[in-house]
């Protein structure tokens, strides 16, 4: 079976999931005819036609909206934000009707809201950022934000099959640049549990999406200093995988945190605080972040370097941790 | 058209009505005694709008309600202990005590999608449930108000555009109450009618007398079954007046005088009091015991809310996510073959009417200055093509009926020869003033046939059919009730 990328697998499990279930059904901006701004859903209208290719005019609050009303009926709807950016033009009907929804009267939202998101490829302050932590910080929405091919088919499966809303981030630098070799069948993998890309003793780095990608890249470069780095790959913000993180920390004794995110109220914070309450005595060292930094995301090349986090200044932290 | 009423559907009218003023005239009695945890928001005076839109809908079909629609949630079948409990906070409530007023639902049995307090938001919720429900088969309408402060939202415009492109079997009634908290609706809008804003995105308006029941439901009860047969959304511009402040804690002082009594004179329970007595529907034993028949309601849920308990702590805890309380599976109402490949499969590709020009054909600026007109009189609308495109632009050494003024930009005044003089050479297309550009060729207004798009097989629910923009209708309640 050949090597397929990230988008391709992303596209595989639309196909799929609208084949298995007349409920699920795709709607927003360009998804039709031209197959999307990325090609997720190319050909999907071909084949399931405009009544489950839901084409809007550019209304992200309307085309949101009107996925949260259909789901009410039992439709599982799958919305796309062109760029993942533009989720904050609908921001309201996300956090105050879909999130809410459930908790205050009893009404779940079986639905999905997936886009292109994330840096590194000169995209500029509104095609790059990393908007995960204000729905993190909404109760009632779950996030995944995957890094390979198979996570994401199998998420994106998940993720229309729950009850709850859903934010699936996909990282677009990740889009065509990973491919891998995928099971044949249908597969979904668990919404809220983080995975071990690689076992080492000395420290764990947490991470998602790109940056566990670039991670694994450092943790190599650490190995041959004789460093053995522990990389853990989230996958799912919210619900986050605490039990995963504990138990890696409670191993390792030493925590260092990346994402592409910026710092200020990124995970990283919230992920020191749930290890400081969960296993203070275990560790040996400062829990130490390595982020994006709190600007817009520049569009430069330079500064756009500047502002990604990447394996050498991963390096660079895990070597003074290390250091404890 | 006129829908005919029963005599016994006259009488639940005034039922409905009455239920939901005395049931508010409690609240307020119970908001001084400190007994509503939050605040309370009126609707005298609106009684009318809620009950007389939400009686034009079948028991199929969804609504929405806003903070002033309590009316419409009794006409659906909500007892008035839900709103007592929920203005209480009490575990009994249709929210546990997580939510108050009128923000609560029931997927299953009534049909009610609970409102948020953001304006607006409403409008694409309730348009994504008119679209499922006719991709279920379901030919159900989805009903929402929105008030006049409402309106100025960008949800509103969202909403409306996306339900008008997918011709979605959609109702908005817009309530217009005159007053957005304290601000008047001339502050907010600079149009006449609200329902003006219909004619944007290309749907069926109606104006309608919010105090008149009867009217309120003869004019909704068009507009849904018009949706329903396939006829796009329909906007509703209600007029009424909301008779109290924002909330309790607001006296309304920025209401002048006069407008209360203007309003107060034309108050819906009592005028429909006097239609159902001038057009012998009832007598004065029958009143009695509709009035009679609410006290005892009331009493009985009152009493029911009061004894209520508050929820327990915890509660606060739970049910941030359906964690498998909930069994989603929507009511197929027609073949799922028809939505399952090959059958609902198209040939992917766009056609566009005209290439998007004028129809029928887009005229040479020669001809066009030849003529002096680029359409016989008479068009149904008459359009100013905005040259900017640089389509149909006139060539600068074309000569024009009338020449432009030269427009002056902040900083240049009119001493100055060298700007003056280019710009006398400039050509800024026709004056779009001048009468003999607005016709459209061949009697067709410009821009009607707004898809302009079609797919090459699509067999189910028609959604992208041409639309054919009539008129905005106006709805006059003397017409149709007889001078009352």
């Amino acid at each position: 079976m050949a090597a397929i990328t990230m988008l391709e697998a992303i596209r595989q499990a639309l196909f799929e999931e609208m084949d298995r279930d007349p409920a699920v059904v795709a709607i927003g901006e360009d998804i039709g005819v031209y197959g999307g701004a990325f090609k997720a859903t190319e050909g999907l209208l071909g084949k399931f036609g405009p009544e489950r290719v839901i084409e809007t005019p550019i209304a992200e609050t309307g085309l949101v909206g009107a996925a949260c009303g259909m789901s009410f009926l039992g439709l599982r709807p799958v919305a796309e934000m062109q760029f993942i950016d533009f989720i904050a033009c609908c921001f309201n009907q996300v956090t105050n009707f879909v999130a809410k929804s459930h908790y205050l009267w009893g009404a779940p939202v079986p639905m999905v809201l997936r886009g292109p998101s994330g840096g590194g490829v000169h995209g500029g302050p509104f095609h790059s950022a990393n908007p995960e932590m204000y729905f993190a910080h909404t109760p009632g929405l779950k996030i995944i934000y995957p890094s390979t091919a198979y996570d994401a088919k199998g998420l994106l499966k998940s993720a229309i099959r729950d009850n709850n809303p859903v934010l699936f981030f996909e990282h677009k630098f990740l889009y065509r640049r990973v491919k891998e070799e995928i099971p044949a069948g249908d597969y979904t993998v668990p919404i809220g549990k983080a995975i071990t890309r690689r076992e080492g003793r000395d420290l764990t780095i947490l991470s998602y999406a790109a940056m566990a990608h670039t991670s694994l890249e450092a943790a190599e470069t650490l190995a041959k200093e004789g460093i053995d780095a522990e990389v853990i790959d989230l996958r799912t913000l919210m619900p986050l995988d605490k039990d995963a993180i504990l138990a890696s920390v409670k191993r390792t004794n030493k925590l260092l945190v990346v994402h592409e995110d910026t710092r200020t109220g990124g995970i990283a914070g919230e992920i020191a605080a749930i290890v400081c309450e969960g296993a203070f005595e275990d560790l040996d060292g400062p829990i130490t972040r390595v982020t994006a930094l709190d600007t817009p995301v520049p569009y430069a090349p330079p500064l756009e370097e500047r502002f990604l986090p990447n394996a050498e200044k991963i390096v660079a932290a895990a070597r003074e941790l290390a250091k404890y | 058209m006129s829908y005919p009423l029963t005599r016994e559907q006259y009488l639940d009218l005034y039922y409905y009505m009455q239920l939901n003023r005395m049931l508010e005239e409690r609240m307020v009695r119970l908001f001084r005694q400190n007994k509503i945890v939050g605040g309370l928001y009126s609707s005298l005076g609106q009684e009318g709008v809620s009950v007389g839109t939400a009686y034009a809908l079948e028991k199929k079909d969804w609504l929405a309600p806003m903070i002033r629609n309590i009316g419409a949630l009794l006409v659906k079948g909500v007892p008035p202990r839900d709103i007592f409990t929920q203005h209480m906070a009490k575990y009994t409530s249709p929210t546990l005590g997580k939510d108050g007023t009128s923000h609560f639902g029931d997927l299953k049995v009534r049909h009610i999608v609970s409102p948020i307090s953001m304006l607006g938001d409403l409008i694409p919720v309730m348009t994504g449930v008119a679209m499922a429900g006719r991709y279920l088969g379901q030919k159900i309408v989805a009903l929402t108000w929105i008030g006049d402060g409402g309106s100025s939202t960008g949800a509103f415009h969202e909403g409306l555009c996306l339900a008008a492109s997918q011709r979605a079997p959609f109702v908005l009634i817009l309530e217009n109450n005159q007053w957005a908290y304290s601000t008047p609706v001339s502050r907010q809008a600079p149009v006449k009618n609200l329902a003006d804003r219909a004619v944007a995105y290309g749907i069926k308006s109606a104006i309608v007398d919010g105090n008149d029941v009867v009217a309120v439901y003869q004019a909704t009860k068009e507009a849904v079954e018009g949706s329903r047969a396939g006829d796009g959304p329909r906007l509703i511009e209600v007029k009424t007046m909301r008779m109290r402040g924002h909330a309790q804690h607001d006296p309304a002082d920025y209401v002048p005088k006069e407008m209360f009594e203007h309003w107060k004179a034309r108050d819906p329970i009592v005028r429909y009091e006097k239609y159902l007595t001038d057009n012998k529907l009832w007598d004065q034993r029958q009143k009695a015991e509709i009035l009679a028949r609410i006290e005892r309601l009331l009493d009985e849920d009152q009493k029911f809310a009061e004894e209520s308990p508050m929820p327990p702590p915890e509660l606060a805890e739970e049910g941030v996510y359906c964690e498998g309380c909930h069994t989603i599976a929507a009511d197929w109402k027609r073949s799922k073959q028809e939505v399952t490949p090959p059958n609902c499969s198209v040939e992917a590709v766009w056609k566009v009417e005209n290439f998007g020009g004028l129809e029928p054909e887009i005229p040479t600026a020669k001809e066009v200055a030849a003529s002096g007109s680029n359409g016989p009189p008479g068009s149904a609308r008459s359009t100013v093509k905005n040259s900017g495109h640089g389509a149909i632009a006139p060539k600068a050494s074309e000569p024009l009926a009338e020449k432009p003024e030269a427009r002056i930009p902040f900083g240049r005044g009119p001493k100055d020869k060298e700007f003056r003089q280019a710009a006398e050479n400039r050509s800024y297309g026709r004056n779009p003033r001048e009468k003999s550009f607005q016709k459209g060729p061949q009697g067709k207004s410009f821009g009607t046939n707004s898809q302009g798009k079609t797919f090459n097989k699509n067999s189910h629910g028609k959604p992208f059919r041409k639309s054919s923009h009539d008129k905005p209708f106006v709805k006059n309640s003397q017409d149709k009730q007889g001078g009352r």
